[in-house]
């Protein structure tokens, strides 16, 4: 087994889901490659060079690596794939992006989203928003597949020292162009990084009302995320989102508060080690998987919570 | 210019699946099927650039079984100028599918393709980025906005810290965002009119596509349930039970 794993970064630092796509390939075999595609990324080969478990770190820096356009980096993968028995990235908005324009130049297919290795040819996925595991096989010469970081702890980011090497011949592919980005800024952990999540749904009322979510949060050094259904009425922008169509996250603690409990929900969340939820309404599905319910006027208990603490 | 729109039949979304015994797959017999939520928006981001002039005529697609056709009328009905199924059985993997839709882009040579980023059965979030490896075009996946200015595409993605803008040229490939649009419903004079729109069958063969997979599902299991916990009375006492029973703050 020779695996090739494709890094997360954003030119500057290693990105965490690198470390949970490690572990997945650890399970698979111990000859790991570590392609690092960027602009300027010298900081980042280093750090990936520490990851343990990491035997090569392949640096591919150019400004067609910059903004990891497909158009560029999927030739670059797909040619360094063929070498691999298996491939993997992270199934972040990049990797999904990425990783199925590498599988059809492969001309196989891939395996999205896996949150178990069974062997090196079998893995197990969620199919239907969770509601169902498949057990999926690939015969697959390269085996191209995603990870889901909740299904695999993160692998050390230290304890390696692999060696760098660097690739050349890159070029732009000329079908696309990087134009901008809005990027959220908050001082709060990342969603899918944080040990804590409180989230706020419907019950919420308005955009105004999180301020109260966005204090207990400081209190525990949270991250604050929000359902589908508090996205769609506005209160709070989408990169917020818990759900199967948003953020998968399973942190330690998970707080949701004036949060129903939609299987749409759900399916982002449901794997986080402790679940509480504070709703009004007892029926709400939310208190099926919660293992702490508090039924109640949210907006008496979340600050009674915050100036508890 | 000209748009091909992608769609799937899938179970609806309201539908709660259940495992077959066997373990064999979800028990489909007897659910409502309905056009893949992400499709709809496909659908309506088309006919909004009609509307809009920027499209001439909207071909829609679909690979999958004979019944998918009542998924085609109901892109007719929406504002599909003619459709086109290619007659295939129902678990086709990305890839094959992908294959089927280069064969028709090759045939229909379409400006722009918009597909759903993933379809709500098996999640793959791959047919998008795929059919766009095939034929060499550049992608916009997760679209939440699209623009043609002059020659190009723009479109917004929504990405894990906010959202990308990105330049492409056309022809082009988009994928659909939820935020992207909101799709109308079908008026029943449109979906009367639907009816008498062209439907075209063709078979993967007559296509010169072949459909084998590398994927192999072995089996389909429920997921791990996760039981109901204690509900508690008073702030204090949840405190008291994280901290101490949970030891999660």
């Amino acid at each position: 087994m020779s695996i090739l794993v494709v890094a997360e970064h954003d030119n500057h630092t290693l990105a965490a889901p690198t470390l949970h796509t490690l572990a997945a390939a650890r399970q698979i075999g111990a000859d790991i490659a570590l392609l690092v595609a960027g602009q300027d990324v010298a900081g980042v080969g280093f750090a990936a060079a520490q990851c343990a478990g990491v035997t090569k770190v392949l640096l591919a820096d150019d400004a067609a690596y910059a903004h990891q356009l497909p158009e560029n980096v999927a030739p670059l993968v797909a040619n360094l794939g063929r070498d691999f028995s298996h491939v993997l990235a992270p199934a972040t908005s990049n990797g999904k992006n990425l990783l199925p324009r590498v599988a059809a130049l492969l001309d196989v297919d891939q395996i999205s989203e896996i949150i178990s290795v069974e062997s090196a040819d079998t893995f197990k996925r969620p199919i239907y928003a969770g509601n169902a595991i498949a057990t999926v096989q690939s015969s697959a010469p390269v085996k191209v597949i995603t990870v889901r970081s909740t299904g695999f702890e993160a692998a050390p980011a230290e304890g390696g020292s692999a060696p760098i090497e660097a690739l050349a011949g890159a070029a732009d592919a000329g079908l696309s162009a990087f134009v901008g980005e809005e990027l959220a800024k908050s001082d709060r952990p990342e969603l899918t990084a944080a040990k804590i999540v409180v989230s706020g749904g419907r019950g919420l009322g308005n955009g105004d009302n999180f301020k109260h979510l966005y204090s207990l949060a400081d209190k525990l050094g949270a991250a604050v995320g929000a359902s589908r259904a508090a996205v769609d009425a506005g209160f709070v922008p989408n990169d917020m989102q818990v759900g199967q169509t948003g953020k998968i996250v399973a942190p330690q603690l998970y707080i949701a508060v004036g949060i129903s409990g939609a299987i749409q929900h759900l399916a982002g969340m449901k794997d986080s080690k402790v679940i509480v939820a504070i709703n009004k309404d007892e029926e709400a599905p939310i208190f099926q998987i919660a293992d702490y319910g508090l039924v109640g006027d949210l907006f008496e208990i979340v600050p009674a919570l915050t100036s508890t603490l | 210019m000209k748009v091909l729109v992608a769609i799937k039949r899938v179970v609806d979304y309201n539908v709660k699946v259940r495992v077959k015994a066997d373990n064999s797959g979800v028990d489909l017999a007897n659910v409502k099927m309905s056009m893949n939520p992400f499709c709809e928006i496909a659908v309506e981001e088309a006919v909004r650039l009609k509307e809009k002039g920027v499209v001439t005529e909207i071909v829609v697609v679909s690979v999958g079984p004979t019944t998918a056709q009542e998924q085609l009328r109901t892109a007719l009905a929406l504002g599909a100028d003619r459709a086109i199924l290619v007659e295939a059985a129902d678990e086709l993997n990305s890839l094959a599918v992908a294959k089927a839709l280069k064969a028709v882009v090759d045939k229909e040579q379409p400006q722009l393709v918009i597909l759903g980023k993933q379809a709500i059965d098996s999640d793959n979030n791959q047919t998008g980025q795929m059919l766009a490896a095939l034929t060499g075009y550049a992608q916009g996946t997760f679209a939440s906005k699209v623009a043609v200015a002059a020659d190009k595409l723009e479109v917004t993605r929504e990405i894990d810290g906010g959202l990308q803008t990105v330049a492409l040229n056309m022809p082009a490939i988009v994928t659909t965002d939820l935020r992207l649009n909101e799709p109308r419903y079908a008026s029943l004079p449109n979906i009367m009119k639907a009816k008498k729109k062209p439907l075209e069958m063709v078979t993967p063969d007559a296509l010169g596509v072949s459909l084998a997979s590398t994927n192999k599902t072995l089996k389909v299991e429920a997921p791990a349930a996760r039981s109901a916990g204690i509900k508690v009375k008073s702030v204090a006492e949840l405190i008291e039970k994280l901290k101490n029973e949970a030891k999660v703050i």
